[in-house]
């Protein structure tokens, strides 16, 4: 479990981190909070030709709240999110889907920005950027292109970056007024990755719904969106009926696999159980919040 | 400083000597050596679960960086002997009674011609750095012709199946069977019958520190140094002896600072032999530290059993016969031979009296991991059979489990109790002390009691919530034989020095020993010195495996003492012109009894008592203040336990919630309470890991899919509930402490106390969980109407 030999750069600004990426082909990677690439790295399934650790580039960390959204740089660390209170105000579904992410120690290294743009299945930033549909604003020599989340993510740990491209920060919508957003997740032990995580929030106007985001972690192979679910809960008043059609499209829209956690039937059950839970406390919130 | 005190130190939780320095980070590891010149090893391991072995070449990598050395299996072949044959043993008394065919497979160093696991090894590379090491195996070319995979261990035992060692000819290498009564005939008139099967899955030791290797070796001494992370330090000296064709006392094998072993590291690995042979071979120190993925391949895996059972018994819930047939899922070799196995049987009938019992068993080879003991060695396999058997019984009788239990249960009034099967030691089985009803009784107390529990079942049924409670009980041999060595001696400071051939993963024997030395001696703690884990302090040593050490190094570190006590003795009253008979020891001193100012030193002594031109010792005497005891027990002691645990499970994802969890353990007299008490909780957090969390898989090929901790998944804090240890102490009439062993005790029950408590769960869906782990899938899957 050592890594095979790689170069290591370690610039110190976004466009000398943006020119070594352009530089050195397709082969580089880039080592964010590094809780997935080291791993990945011991164990020889990833052999980059160069790693571009952008740690010391200060200016891709912080978080920025401009009123009708967030501006999470890419650097942030997870444990940032866990214990900002802007954040919890304006995008309280991310905040508490945080609280899933493995353990503290990883929080405290781990990156959103790492998180969304390794697109692993399993995790949660990458449902919540799907939910909110984040905006992905990424970087290169070439220039500046901003991506929905609808649009990122492609596959298992695959995304729309160009090879010279970074993820430089991710643009979360503040929650609407009236609106209250939950998450619910099942892992095998606390902090693992999740056999099966429903990102939900939900505004109400006069008790009916008017908008709803429903996303998951753990049931595909990227993070999936559930806008049949959606459809179902629009203009309804969250009663039982509604919300258990809606986490029956959940489960019939899962694309989950089997492993040697959970055969893939248990988790499209798990699907709507988290689904149940999520939309039932996101309804209660919004009722709350309004 | 810890005062001594009139009662002594034995019984009181004395704090740990080994935590100041492992806290302060002064411990050393195997992995901390650095040896001058050193070279770092790494293994080239097997993909494939069952291959020819075409053609090793190393030419590539020798190319890369740093690499020094290269070696094949074949070669090494010719060099060393194989590992097999050499670690069993069937005592006499154990051979005449139980009928046995064993035919262990030799196992190579290094796969030479085939190889039969993932993991196996078949090539060793020496390097610069393990970096280097590992890049210079990556470059090995190795060429494979594979072979079909044996992979489940009935179709293996099967005919038309793929061998996995042709010259044995079969894959069901030992197959054993014993029998009191007539269990054919009891079984036919039992008024009721009841078959079941149970799994028990495959899971493992999981130390923190994985296992590690270093040697030296001294060209101008011809003598080779070996640090291991092992538990038997005198086992690897021996086999390392063998092997090189070296005298053993120009062979020292140290065992550092270990962080855990679990039996894991309780037998002896072909890296505990390849690694100093390669010192000596290429000259340099080597050093080899198993990684993560390494210890999950290829460190000894543990349970894995099939059984089918069968329990007759009349309308009030007696037992009137029992049989088990069972598969041992050895994998490609079987490191400590059919121990394990019958360990199981032996353990079967648990605290119970039946009177017509058999168990066969059948040890089958496959293409996975071989299978050693892990804490618990085969007993929590036995357990869950008859502990679900009890369960079951009491479903059908429509009576309480705990009920069944004490009905069949063995009261103190018949103690000893012979249970009519031979121990693997030979001797035949007698539980020595103990009162089992109690055990439960208290344990169901701890819990709330059962009518109390019941009512709450009810009601929290009717809200739709799932509750159940479930038992265990079970006995264990303790303390085996064969033997412990100690040397005692009163050095020229004063002090008192033991060694032992115990090997401590953790426990804290370096405090249990001082505490048992210090009473023997009546001196402070602080004047004794424990040396562990090093050949070089004893001449023959057995090493901690089975939970024996407290039982049998105190012992033996007891016998020494007299021995040299009664010289000390001779030479104080030399001294003091006093009669031995009106001598005492007394505060690291010898004393005139009532007259205090009467005394002299243990130094003073020590400097009596040595050879030479001042020495004051009796006429005749022999210099020195130094004794040697081998300790052999004349049997087991048998500590035994109850437990009760609490669950429940959420109808919408099956997950399981352990609300507490009981054990009532009686382990005799305990040295040291609080760390006994941290050993069984220890104990039982291992076994709810492998009730709920852990488990060892592999697909139809023999690939391995749970070669990491994101796979394999060990409880964390997280994870474990309230856990509560009431400890009950009857010493045990068999050593002069009283004390059984400890170290097992909490890994035996959980998984069954578990499997009862979600089966009492579900009751009103007649869902039994009688496979594990117990996983929330099939607990879901409970809740569903049949299709």
């Amino acid at each position: 479990m050592k890594p095979p030999r790689f170069d290591y750069r370690a610039p110190q600004g976004l466009d000398e981190a943006l020119d070594l990426l352009a530089d050195s082909g397709p082969d580089a990677r880039i080592l964010a909070g590094g809780q997935s690439l080291v791993p990945a790295l011991n164990f020889r399934l990833a052999r980059p030709s160069v790693l571009i650790d952008i740690n010391g580039v200060a200016e891709l960390a912080g978080i920025d709240d401009q009123g009708d959204r967030v501006v999470i740089g890419a650097m942030t660390r997870q444990r940032e999110i866990e214990v900002s209170e802007d954040v919890a105000r304006a995008v309280p579904l991310l905040h508490e889907a945080t609280r899933y992410v493995a353990h503290l120690p990883i929080r405290t290294r781990g990156t959103v920005g790492g998180s969304i743009a390794n697109a692993d299945p399993a995790a949660e930033d990458p449902a919540v950027a799907a939910a909110l549909d984040a905006t992905m604003v990424c970087r290169s020599r070439r220039g500046e292109r901003r991506i929905a989340a609808g649009g990122f993510f492609v596959d298992v740990l695959t995304t729309a970056l160009e090879p010279d491209e970074m993820l430089v920060a991710v643009e979360f919508p503040r929650i609407p007024s009236g609106a209250g957003a939950a998450f619910a997740e099942i892992s095998r032990r606390d902090g693992d990755f999740a056999l099966a995580g429903v990102a939900a929030q939900i505004a109400l106007t006069n008790g009916r719904v008017t908008d709803a985001r429903i996303a998951a972690c753990g049931l595909g192979p990227a993070p999936l969106r559930f806008r049949n679910a959606e459809e179902i809960l629009l203009d309804s008043a969250c009663e039982t009926e509604a919300i258990e059609a809606a986490c029956d499209a959940v489960a019939a829209s899962s694309d989950p696999h089997d492993d040697v956690h959970a055969s893939a039937a248990y988790r499209r059950q798990l699907a709507a159980a988290m689904a149940r839970r999520a939309l039932n406390a996101a309804h209660t919130r919004a009722g709350v919040a309004a | 400083m810890t005062a001594p005190s009139p009662d002594g130190y034995i019984g009181r939780s004395v704090p740990r000597r080994e935590d100041r320095r492992l806290l302060l980070g002064d411990g050393s590891y195997v992995a901390d050596l650095v040896l001058p010149g050193m070279v770092h090893a790494a293994f080239a391991r097997s993909q494939l679960a069952h291959a020819r072995i075409v053609s090793v070449d190393f030419a590539r990598a020798m190319d890369e960086p740093g690499a020094a050395f290269a070696l094949g299996g074949a070669e090494l072949a010719g060099e060393m002997p194989p590992i097999g044959g050499m670690q069993v043993t069937a005592p006499k008394g154990w051979a005449d009674r139980v009928d046995h065919r064993i035919t262990l497979p030799p196992q190579n160093l290094m796969a030479s011609d085939r190889v039969r696991y993932v993991g196996e090894a078949f090539a060793v590379v020496c390097a610069d750095s393990r970096y280097a090491a590992e890049d210079a195996v990556e470059a090995i070319d190795a060429e494979f012709e594979p072979l079909a995979a044996v992979v489940d261990p009935e179709a293996a035992a099967s005919p038309g199946a793929e061998i996995v060692h042709p010259d044995i000819g079969t894959n069901a290498v030992a197959e054993l069977y014993v029998e009191k009564g007539d269990v054919a005939a009891a079984m036919a008139a039992a008024p009721h019958r009841v078959r079941r099967r149970f799994r028990h899955h495959r899971y493992a030791a999981m130390p923190l520190e994985c296992r590690g290797v270093a040697a030296e070796y001294d060209r101008r001494t011809d003598s080779l140094t070996v640090w291991s992370s092992t538990q038997v330090v005198h086992w690897v000296r021996k086999e390392l002896a063998f092997a090189l064709g070296m005298a053993e006392e120009k062979i020292r094998v140290l065992a550092p600072d270990v962080g855990g072993g679990f039996g894991g590291k309780g037998h002896v690995y072909p890296e505990d032999l390849i690694i100093p042979y390669l010192a000596r071979r290429i000259g340099r120190p080597v050093r080899w530290v198993e990684d993560r993925h390494e210890h999950i391949l290829n460190a000894a895996h543990s349970r894995d059993n099939i059984h089918d059972a069968e329990i007759g018994f009349d309308d009030t819930g007696r037992i009137l016969a029992f049989r088990d047939d069972f598969i041992v899922d050895s994998g490609a070799y079987s490191p400590v031979g059919a121990g394990v196995a019958y360990n199981t049987t032996a353990h079967l009938l648990g605290p119970y009296h039946v009177d017509n019992f058999a168990g066969g068993t059948a040890v089958v080879v496959t293409n996975k991991t071989p299978n050693a003991p892990y804490r618990g060695a085969g007993r929590p396999e036995a357990v869950q059979v008859t502990e679900r058997l009890m369960d079951i019984v009491a479903d059908t009788l429509g009576m309480e489990p705990a009920e069944v239990r004490l009905r069949n249960m063995i009261g103190p009034e018949r103690m000893p109790y012979e249970v009519g099967l031979p121990y693997r030691d030979g001797v035949p089985m007698t539980y020595d002390s103990g009162d089992y009803p109690a055990s439960l009784r208290r344990a169901i107390e701890e819990i709330g009691g059962v009518e109390a529990f019941r009512e709450r079942q009810d009601k929290a049924r009717a809200e739709g919530r799932y509750l159940g409670l479930g038992l265990g009980c079970y006995t264990e041999g303790t303390g085996v034989g064969p033997f412990e060595g100690a040397t005692v001696k009163v050095d020229a400071s004063g002090k008192i020095v033991v060694s032992t051939g115990a090997c401590p993963i953790g426990q804290g024997h370096e405090t249990v020993f001082a505490q048992v030395t210090a009473d023997a001696w009546k001196v402070p703690i602080e004047d004794v010195v424990v040396l562990l884990a090093d050949t070089s302090t004893l001449t023959m040593g057995y090493g901690s495996i089975a939970s024996r050490s407290t039982v049998t190094s105190s012992a033996a570190i007891g016998d020494a003492s007299d021995k040299v006590k009664a010289k000390v003795l001779a030479v104080a009253a030399a001294l003091l012109e006093a009669s031995e008979a009106d001598l005492e020891l007394r505060d690291g001193k010898v004393a005139v009894k009532g007259v205090p100012e009467m005394s002299v030193t243990l130094r003073e002594v020590a400097a009596a008592a040595a050879p030479g031109w001042l020495s004051r010792r009796p006429e005749g005497s022999e210099a020195g203040l130094e004794a040697t005891s081998y300790y052999e027990p004349p049997t087991v002691t048998w500590a035994y336990a109850s437990n009760a645990a609490i669950v429940e499970v959420e109808p919408d994802t099956g997950r399981v919630l352990v609300e507490r969890y009981v054990e009532v353990h009686d382990a005799g007299r305990l040295v040291n309470p609080g760390l006994a008490d941290g050993q069984v909780k220890g104990g039982l957090v291992q076994g709810l890991g492998g009730a709920l969390y852990e488990s060892i898989e592999y697909d139809e090929a023999g690939q391995l899919l749970t070669g990491s901790f994101a796979d394999y998944l060990l409880p964390t804090a997280a994870e474990t509930p309230p856990i509560e240890v009431v400890h009950m102490e009857t010493p045990t009439p068999l050593n002069p402490l009283g004390v059984k062993g400890l170290g097992e005790g909490g890994a035996i029950a959980p998984p069954v106390v578990i499997a009862n408590a979600v089966t009492d769960a579900l009751k009103p869906f007649g869902v039994e969980f009688n496979t594990l782990p117990i996983r929330w899938q099939d607990v879901r899957a409970a809740f569903d109407p049949a299709e």
